[in-house]
């Protein structure tokens, strides 16, 4: 038993510094902190938007259609049937948020132990390898279609189409991480030890692969954001009278004579939230680099 | 070399035979009975049956599946429920206008991505590559749609520069052609080209302070000579894995591209499929965008073979 606590106790200690490491090289990144706020709003506005939003979303009111914004009591404007903008972009984009976790929850779901079990047991690798491949070729929006014909279009299939599409990647980064893993000496010390595959598997190899799954979430999300929109400005994905802020500019698009800034607002609120998550991700990835300063 | 290209060719032949089992499993998870899917216009008795014994909808599910094989092979997709038309000639109508669309956007992403991830490796820490670097993190951003919707409200609504909507095929006019087409795969390229721009830029890098640029310089190579014949090298390995590896959001770029500029091709047909449920469409695209996926990638990792000899060695494109 002390045998075994000895080394996990070391690689314990390891995380701990390593950690605090990631998190100054983080807080000293204006870049980092400026994407974090961003997001730290965004995700307390989308939790509490059922509250803080000023009108109901489905609240029409067609003796004020298409007021610009600015105009008083509708800070962002209101659209073609008279729903006030701003609370309709404030729950769409909660909505995006939405998606673009659950999107990435599935992908881990499924995507963490396949890599995990390919990097692992050679045996598995080329079963998952053609698992992959197979993924890979139906890009996520003719999984969309595919899935809308079957099932129908809505939130939750939207995003198991984006999260499915983004399997393979995850895999792909679990699978070199963990073949990376294994061949070091603390893996091998427990292997020795007589520790069990899914003993080695769950706690030295997991706890220590999760900087990357958590770089390739911080990537993964905005994509599935941006698929969102994608998908529900064609009509694949939310629903109407639902808000989306793809939704919103397929409607601005059918207006676009009358009301040209209905097309500008959502746009710029899913590049804002996209990236946000990029910017982190990226300073993400160079505070985790072991090289250091290398950007 | 060849055992490599044995290996590829046998993964993607297994690859190809999979997406086809799990779209012949799609159909039939599809609501309804499929030969009234397929039936069309003319939904009497006689008709179904009719349908049923052509499609061996009567036979067991591995002589279906065979038979399902077998009409994919010969071109035989079924005819549009809405229109009545076999897919096969709505296809061949459809593709050029796509393939025109990819081709020209990776033309555009190559050209931005590569000189941008260059200007970025060079000029490393001056304000050009900050905003090379930004421009890149705004195309990994940016919803492309929504830029397409804004370049048709600014430059062609407004100016009048570029047609709104519409296309003209290459054999009509082939400078019309160019205008109708050349917004829409500047949209879809530039996702591509921030992608390739960051690639780019690493791998510049990379061989910017390896030991053959030192020679290079040592000998007293011109900068531009070292950075062209000797860095830049590397970085055609990395426009060609970035298409391939981006081939599936290029396909799905294209379908929304098309849907906005009203561009006749494969994702308006697509798209329409779906909202008209024309299932006889929806398997064909399916079903083609699998296989065009495959058969693309494995003459991608032939090229790479080709441009890198190290791959033909260890058999593993990094």
């Amino acid at each position: 038993m002390t045998v075994l606590t000895v080394p996990m106790a070391e690689t314990g200690t390891a995380s701990i510094t390593r950690r605090t490491r990631v998190l100054r090289r983080l807080r000293r990144n204006p870049l980092a902190v400026a994407s974090f706020v961003v997001l730290a709003l965004a995700g307390v506005i989308a939790l509490l938007s059922p509250w803080l939003a000023p009108y109901s979303v489905d609240q029409t009111d067609f003796a004020r259609t298409f007021a610009p914004p600015g105009t008083a009591g509708h800070l962002l404007g209101t659209d073609d049937l008279g729903r006030d903008v701003l609370s309709r972009i404030m729950l769409g984009a909660r909505a995006s948020l939405q998606v673009g976790l659950l999107a990435v929850a599935t992908s881990l779901v499924i995507g963490v132990p396949l890599g995990l079990a390919a990097g692992y047991f050679r045996a598995w690798d080329a079963v998952i390898s053609r698992f992959t491949d197979l993924l890979l070729a139906f890009p996520f929006l003719i999984m969309a279609v595919g899935l809308a014909a079957i099932r129908g279009a809505s939130l939750g299939n939207a995003a198991v189409a984006i999260g499915i599409a983004q399997i393979p990647g995850v895999i792909r980064v679990v699978r070199s991480d963990t073949l990376r893993l294994k061949s070091l000496d603390f893996v091998a010390a427990a292997v020795v030890d007589g520790a069990s595959d899914l003993w080695v598997l769950a706690r030295h190899i997991l706890p220590n692969a999760t900087s990357v799954i958590l770089v390739q979430a911080t990537v993964a999300i905005p994509a599935a954001i941006l698929g969102e929109a994608v998908l529900s400005f064609l009509g694949l994905g939310i629903q109407p009278p639902a808000p989306s802020l793809g939704t919103m500019l397929a409607t601005a698009q059918q207006f676009a004579a009358r009301a040209p800034w209905a097309a500008v607002l959502p746009g710029v609120v899913i590049m804002g939230l996209a990236l946000a998550f990029n910017v982190f991700g990226d300073a993400l990835r160079d505070a985790l680099d072991p090289k250091g300063d290398r950007r | 070399m060849a055992r490599y290209l044995l290996t590829r060719a046998w993964q993607s032949a297994l690859t190809l035979l999979l997406s086809t089992i799990v779209v012949f499993v799609g159909v039939r998870a599809l609501p309804g009975d499929p030969a009234l899917a397929l039936a069309g216009e003319d939904r009497s008795p006689e008709a179904l049956e009719a349908i049923r014994r052509h499609y061996g909808l009567d036979q067991p599910l591995p002589v279906q599946f065979a038979q399902y094989v077998e009409r994919m092979v010969q071109g035989d997709f079924g005819v549009s429920i809405r229109t009545g038309t076999p897919v096969s000639s709505m296809l061949t109508t459809a593709l050029p206008v796509t393939v025109e669309l990819s081709v020209l956007a990776i033309l555009i992403a190559a050209a931005l991505g590569v000189g941008a991830g260059v200007l970025a490796a060079v000029r490393r820490g001056r304000p050009a590559e900050w905003l090379a670097n930004g421009l890149a993190l705004i195309g990994l951003s940016v919803p492309h749609f929504w830029l397409g919707l804004l370049a048709i409200l600014y430059l062609s609504v407004a100016t009048g520069l570029f047609p709104a909507s519409g296309f003209v095929p290459i054999l009509e006019d082939p400078v019309d052609n160019l205008h109708h087409i050349v917004l829409p795969a500047v949209i879809l390229g530039t996702g591509l080209a921030a992608i390739i721009m960051r690639q780019t830029r690493s791998a510049m890098l990379d061989s910017l302070s390896s030991d053959y640029v030192r020679t290079a310089k040592a000998k007293g190579l011109r900068p531009r000579a070292v950075i062209t014949r000797h860095a830049l090298r590397n970085s055609l390995i990395v426009v060609v894995t970035v298409v391939g590896l981006q081939l599936g959001g290029l396909i799905s770029g294209a379908v929304v591209t098309e849907q906005i500029f009203g561009l006749p091709g494969f994702g308006k047909m697509t798209i329409d499929a779906v909202f008209q449920r024309d299932y006889p469409v929806i398997q064909a695209v399916v079903l083609l965008t699998a296989a065009a996926y495959i058969v693309i990638n494995f003459f991608v990792d032939l090229l790479y073979s080709v441009i890198d000899p190290r791959i033909r060695v260890t058999g593993d494109p990094a």
